[in-house]
């Protein structure tokens, strides 16, 4: 399995519990969507997977190796967390130094940490951007330039918080393009559910700090109760084609 | 950002950073310990620059323009002789004290030549170069983070200035005098959380990346023996000017 999650609770130390027991596995190869509400705890289990926040209790392990403070280095290179802001992501003065930054803090130098880089932002068609600096581009490379700064440690799993916000349609067409293309399990927090459709065969809802649903896709998207319950919504118009699309 | 910085390939803008760096930095050290009387020495100090400016093919006026910072520290320097003490001596009819004159023009031509001297460095170096020249000459790793994350996010605010200026504009508010000025003193107060908390979301994505507190170093570049040579001309020549005079 490259993702364990077993039994994770949390409670944020003002009290606020917000995972009450999450059970999730994924395996290598998988794409798979995590939905739900604003406030389910989403963030808040993603923090977990590579040990922002410390488990209150269950554990959380990547491809064998639990999640504890003498394994942070490693564990943050196997989990390639993308933040939703690629002006968060992006921290600085130009892209090659951003995408180095992490293997270098693994500490690759020289010609390795080049080809690390450079294969990095080929793979999201990038490459070209190489010595600009990230306010001089658009929204939608940033976000993509973002998902190579995480590719370049080559991580086991590649953790995408709202990977389709704020993008324009043709962005946001191009980046599921680029993220098919990966050769890497992936989870994505979304609420953009035709995206989860079109990338992930697989879905978790997680709702109120427990995974309320996990199942492929186009079957959890076609539960109209399971998804109001939940207060998830198909955007107008849209209805689950059959057969499902394919990934 | 649009900076001081003007793109060329002189052999000025070729020079390493850290050897431009440190050439300012001590022809600003020479200038300043010059006594004041020396007016030879200052005007020698003016022309070495000039010829530097003329090398790195700034246009003169691109310089003469930007030293326009220098302003409020001029308009100081200009009152001195009116408001100072002791003796006086008649300019066109005004009487004006000498101590005065003597410190007014100190100031002046330190602090012109300095500033252009800057303006020069600023000119031929991208802000990112000086910030690598920075740390090859072993300033704080610190001061040299938090100069980084300046560059990277004065955009990312003055962006989200500009955003906040057309919402509070929406709805009708217009700064016309002091009366206003609470309103911008709480936009400005918006301002400073929401750039502690970026910064908090900043350090989240740096510590998912390995971050432990210390930048990885990775231009190590280390400037050729003649680069050197080339950049102590300036300073040389500066002291080399003190000492004749």
């Amino acid at each position: 399995m490259t993702l364990d999650v077993r039994d994770l609770a949390y409670a944020y130390p003002d009290g606020t519990q917000a995972l009450f027991g999450v059970t999730l596995s994924i395996a290598k190869g998988e794409r798979v969507a995590l939905l739900g509400p604003n406030g389910a705890g989403k963030t808040t289990l993603v923090m977990h997977l590579n040990g922002i926040l410390t488990a209150g209790h269950g554990e959380v392990s990547v491809a064998g190796l639990p999640v504890r403070k003498d394994t942070l280095k490693e564990i943050r290179r196997r989990v390639g967390l993308v933040f939703q802001d690629p002006d968060d992501q992006l921290f600085m003065p130009t892209v090659r130094e951003d995408v180095a930054f992490g293997p270098a803090n693994m500490g690759l130098r020289g010609a390795d940490l080049e080809h690390a880089v450079v294969t990095a932002l080929e793979k999201v068609g990038m490459a070209d951007v190489i010595d600009r600096p990230p306010h001089h581009l658009s929204f939608g490379q940033r976000r993509r330039v973002a998902v190579a700064t995480v590719l370049a440690m080559d991580p086991e799993i590649l953790v995408l918080d709202e990977p389709s916000s704020n993008l324009d349609p043709a962005s946001r067409r191009e980046l599921a393009e680029i993220l098919r293309g990966l050769d890497v399990t992936v989870l994505m927090v979304t609420h953009d559910l035709p995206y989860a459709l079109e990338l992930c065969d697989r879905s978790v809802i997680l709702s109120g700090g427990v995974i309320a649903a996990d199942g492929p896709t186009h079957e959890i998207l076609a539960d109209g109760d399971l998804l109001a319950e939940h207060r998830l919504e198909l955007p107008y118009g849209f209805a689950v084609p059959t057969p499902p699309a394919r990934g | 950002m649009k900076g001081l910085y003007r793109p060329g390939d002189s052999p000025i803008h070729r020079l390493a950073p850290q050897c431009k760096l440190l050439a300012v930095v001590l022809f600003a050290v020479v200038v300043v310990a010059t006594p004041r009387e020396r007016f030879l020495a200052f005007l020698l100090y003016a022309l070495s620059l000039a010829v530097v400016v003329l090398l790195a093919r700034i246009p003169p006026g691109y310089v003469l323009k930007r030293l326009a910072v220098e302003l409020p520290f001029v308009l100081f320097a200009v009152a001195i002789p009116f408001i100072g003490m002791g003796e006086r001596v008649d300019v066109l009819g005004v009487p004006l004290s000498v101590a005065g004159l003597w410190a007014s023009w100190n100031i002046l031509a330190k602090a012109t030549l300095g500033v252009a001297a800057s303006i020069v460095l600023a000119a031929t170096t991208e802000p990112r170069a000086l910030l690598l020249g920075a740390q090859r000459l072993r300033v704080p790793q610190l001061l040299i983070q938090i100069a980084t994350f300046m560059l990277r996010y004065l955009e990312v605010i003055l962006d989200e200035m500009r955003r906040m200026r057309v919402a509070r504009e929406s709805r009708g508010f217009a700064a016309r005098d002091f009366r206003q000025a609470p309103v911008l003193a709480k936009s400005a107060g918006a301002m400073f959380i929401r750039s502690y908390e970026r910064g908090e979301r900043v350090h989240l994505a740096m510590l998912s990346r390995g971050y432990t507190g210390v930048m990885p170093t990775l231009a190590d570049g280390r400037a050729p023996k003649a680069q050197w040579a080339m950049a102590a001309v300036l300073p040389v020549v500066a002291s080399a000017v003190l000492f004749v005079s």
